[in-house]
């Protein structure tokens, strides 16, 4: 191919591998990752044998079709009646709809007193150049008080659901643990290697910038968490264990939940008996500024991103 | 501003604290620090019903910097904080009643993750309870709607499991549709504050302005909460999670949980759009049939049931029927009566759930019908309160669900035209109600025919006898009963008597109950 160079040195050279690649001839992470082919599902009788089994007990068991009256007429004209329903419901609300004021017009109800005080007096009254982190944050701080705690109780039901306590299961796992960890898959740990910091810089900005622009403790914990998966994906739970444990997501969030509760407590209290606050608001734009806005945000943001790593990590092995 | 007037606020924020805290806490600490959040919160809410009934009038309390239409608040008048009262005590009680229970069927790891879920399920309740915001009780209910489900599958068993994925669809379409609702009530008025939305419809009605709007809104949130409640068509879910459930969520989730949702509805009927617009819309009337449906269609369910808790969650599904009847008369009367009968079926539900248990326990852990058989002479004070509950649930005097029918029926009388439905379908359901409690009743206290020959009971409990307790150090065979006798649970046999203490209060001490929710309502408008 090339006239300058002998054909021995230009293969050992990396765009000749490159030109390989390109052209399909050779695939460079053959032998490299380890890949199977998949084969078709098929469902063993003993399964299938099951399935029924299964179905027949809850035709049984659970609907109680024998004695349950209602149960077998409701069946008989359920897709009837679900049909009609939905169009009746679609219906119901579209003509509603329509009903509604337009949208984003100027005379609408929804433009009232309570928008134009965000607007205008919000940068003034809460310190937050991001309106709506001022409004979530300061203006109804107890919405997300409570909002918070959705994300907490619902990580609490999860363990509840899926977290496995029982002995003898786990000393199973114990041996089988291969099961749940990650092939080294040369790619993916190569990608969030480079990855994993920025995208933890990334959402640590979004949570510290939520008072000054676009962002907040949600999203930025949500941009942490998806980091922290995407890092027990490339290196296995033995990894992230090291640092990041059951017991560890359940002292931070209750730490950053308390934080809220008493940071909250404290000017719900000092508002509702008319004493003037000592938290400083600061000047608007400079990172510290806006009073606790900054600190709820970064208690927010702790939680979600637990959150969303718990998600992961009971739904993947029941526990970690 | 008294320094009384911030307890409210400080019960919800505790309780909302207590929470993750019980999350760190090891099972039994979990267990003590939870049942001191309850009578501490409780305390305070005493303190804030005296204050408020000295007061006499409602006050709002600001949360935060900004007053109302821009920050929260929250409200609170006589009704607000006598329900916080009631909602704490039998909270305590229940949880008093299944201390047994929990520990033989919790998984070891997961115990405090069930005062957890109790403290923040007491938080939503309060909150659902004196908040003055839309959008905050949207939150809250969702809090509610979570810790429900926790509450129902801990107890790891595929009917839990089969009950709480059940739940969890009907209660979050009943969530998407209270949602959607006030989505489209804030649409229309531009507000998110009962008051202030108060003031709004007000106008809308009177101008005719968005009509269909607020008549889906309204029909949106009703029912969205019915869903959420067990209201008749809408009840598919209860039987299972209360039947299989742990005792003390059983007892909790019928006693508590569907009644904040109906608080929640009477607030929004008559703090938010107005008992004029609701009277008008037809909404009451829709809610008033299918009140009448359930009382007779639950009441049949329970009498064909073969299981005693399954029986009593059919029960509920009959009561709820009495509760939304009365509402459907959208009289300030018929709306009393429910409130009444929501305190009374309270009290007396989750008296039937305990008494239900220690009658299982002294069954060897089944609750099927055949095996309960003379169980009431094996643990005796089981058997009296349940008597003392199925008699309350019958309607008979000097128990509180007596007062609660009475009330039903006085607020029927004089109705131009629902009082004939009310009144007939109240004495059918009597009779329902009476078939199946003294059906139960009478079998408790027969004695086996095994019994009575001197062998120990063979009619042994079918082998997947359904809620199996599994009690560790049950000697005796299954099915074979024992005695219980008074001092083996002290918690049970306190919890029990509190219960029946509560109920002849409500049902012999009637009177300043009533006055205390009369005022209270008139502090809605």
């Amino acid at each position: 191919m090339s006239r300058k160079v002998p054909e021995e040195r230009y293969r050992k050279t990396f765009s000749y591998k490159f030109r390989c690649w390109l052209e399909g001839t050779k695939d460079p992470f053959l032998g490299q990752v380890e890949m199977e082919p998949r084969e078709p599902f098929v469902e063993s009788e003993e399964a299938r044998e099951r399935r029924e089994e299964d179905r027949a007990l809850l035709e049984s068991k659970v609907y109680d079709l024998e004695h349950n009256f209602e149960m077998r007429v409701f069946r008989r004209f359920y897709r009837v009646f679900s049909v009609l329903f939905c169009i009746f419901l679609v219906a119901m609300l579209l003509v509603a709809v329509s009903d509604l004021p337009a949208f984003g017009h100027g005379e609408n109800p929804a433009n009232n007193e309570v928008a134009q005080r965000y607007i205008e007096k919000g940068l003034e009254e809460t310190g937050a150049v991001n309106i709506v982190t001022g409004m979530i944050l300061d203006y109804r701080a107890f919405d997300t008080l409570g909002e918070s705690h959705v994300l907490f109780i619902a990580t609490c039901t999860v363990l509840i659901l899926l977290r496995r306590d029982g002995r003898k299961e786990q000393a199973r796992d114990e041996d089988n643990d291969r099961l749940y960890e990650p092939k080294n898959d040369v790619i993916l740990q190569t990608v969030a290697r480079i990855l994993v910091p920025p995208i933890f810089l990334f959402g640590i900005y979004i949570i510290l910038a939520g008072h000054l622009g676009p962002g907040g403790g949600f999203s930025g914990g949500a941009v942490i968490g998806a980091g922290l998966i995407l890092y027990l994906n490339a290196f296995g739970f033995a990894r992230t264990e090291r640092f990041f444990t059951a017991r560890t997501y359940r002292r931070m969030s209750f730490c950053a939940l308390a934080c809220y509760s008493i940071a909250k407590s404290y000017s719900f209290y000092t508002g509702a008996n008319h004493i003037d606050s000592i938290i400083p608001l600061g000047t608007p734009g400079a990172i510290l500024s806006s009073g606790l806005i900054l600190v709820l945000n970064i208690c927010v943001g702790v939680v979600v991103a637990g959150t969303m790593y718990t998600f992961y990590a009971m739904f993947r092995k029941g526990g970690y | 501003m008294a320094f009384v007037q911030n307890f409210p606020f400080m019960s919800i924020i505790l309780s909302l604290f207590s929470g993750p805290l019980c999350s760190v806490l090891d099972g039994k600490r979990a267990r003590r620090v939870n049942a001191a959040v309850i009578v501490i919160i409780g305390g305070m809410s005493i303190c804030t019903l005296r204050y408020v009934i000295s007061a006499g009038r409602p006050y709002v309390y600001r949360m935060g910097h900004f007053p109302a239409p821009w920050g929260n608040e929250i409200r609170v008048g006589v009704l607000e904080a006598f329900m916080a009262c009631f909602f704490c005590a039998v909270t305590l009680l229940c949880m008093l009643g299944g201390i047994r229970e929990r520990e033989a069927q919790i998984e070891e790891g997961k115990q405090n993750l069930y005062y957890v879920m109790v403290n923040l399920l007491l938080c939503s309740l309060l909150a659902l309870i004196y908040t003055n915001d839309l959008f905050t009780a949207y939150v809250f209910v969702e809090i509610n709607t979570i810790s429900a489900c926790g509450l129902i599958m801990i107890r790891q068993t595929g009917r839990t499991f089969e009950a709480a994925a059940r739940y969890m669809i009907m209660s979050l379409l009943g969530s998407g549709l209270l949602l959607l609702g006030i989505s489209y009530l804030y649409a229309v008025t531009g507000h998110l504050l009962m008051s202030d939305i108060r003031q709004q419809v007000q106008t809308i009605a009177a101008t005719g302005q968005y009509h269909i709007s607020l008549m889906v809104a309204l029909g949106l949130m009703s029912v969205g909460l019915a869903i959420k409640s067990a209201l008749y068509p809408f009840h598919a879910w209860l039987p299972d999670a209360y039947g299989y459930s742990t005792l003390s969520s059983s007892a909790i989730l019928s006693s508590l949980v569907s009644k904040g949702y109906i608080f929640l509805l009477v607030k929004i009927f008559y703090r938010v759009v107005g008992a004029q617009v609701v009277r008008e819309s037809k909404v009451v009337n829709v809610l008033f049939v299918f009140g009448i449906a359930g009382m007779i269609m639950g009441s049949l369910s329970a009498i064909r049931e073969g299981n005693l808790r399954r029986m009593i969650a059919y029960s509920s599904v009959a009561q709820i029927g009495y509760i939304y009847m009365g509402l459907g008369l959208a009289t300030e009367a018929g709306s009393i009566a429910s409130l009444y009968h929501v305190l009374s079926h309270g009290a007396t539900k989750s008296l039937l759930f305990v008494a239900a248990a220690g009658l299982a326990d002294a069954s060897g852990g089944s609750d099927k019908y055949g095996d309960i058989t003379g169980a009431g002479f094996r643990n005796r004070l089981a058997g009296v309160a349940f008597t003392v509950g199925s008699l309350s649930m019958v309607g008979m005097p000097m128990f509180s669900g007596f007062i609660s029918k009475l009330l039903f029926a006085q607020a029927a009388v004089g109705h131009t035209h629902k009082m004939f439905p009310t009144v007939i379908a109240l004495a059918i359901s009597t009779v329902l109600n009476a078939v199946y409690f003294m059906k139960t009743v009478i079998r408790i206290y027969t004695r086996r025919p095994m019994e009575q020959a001197g062998g120990s009971g063979a009619a042994g409990p079918s082998p997947d006898a359904g809620a199996h307790a599994g009690m560790p150090g049950t000697e005796s065979l299954p099915g074979a009963g024992r005695q219980v006798s008074l001092w083996e649970q002290p918690a049970k046999t306190a919890a029990l008597l509190c219960f029946i203490l509560l109920n002849l209060i409500l049902g012999l001490n009637s009177d300043p109950i009533v006055r205390l929710i009369q005022s209270g309502f008139e502090m809605f408008e």
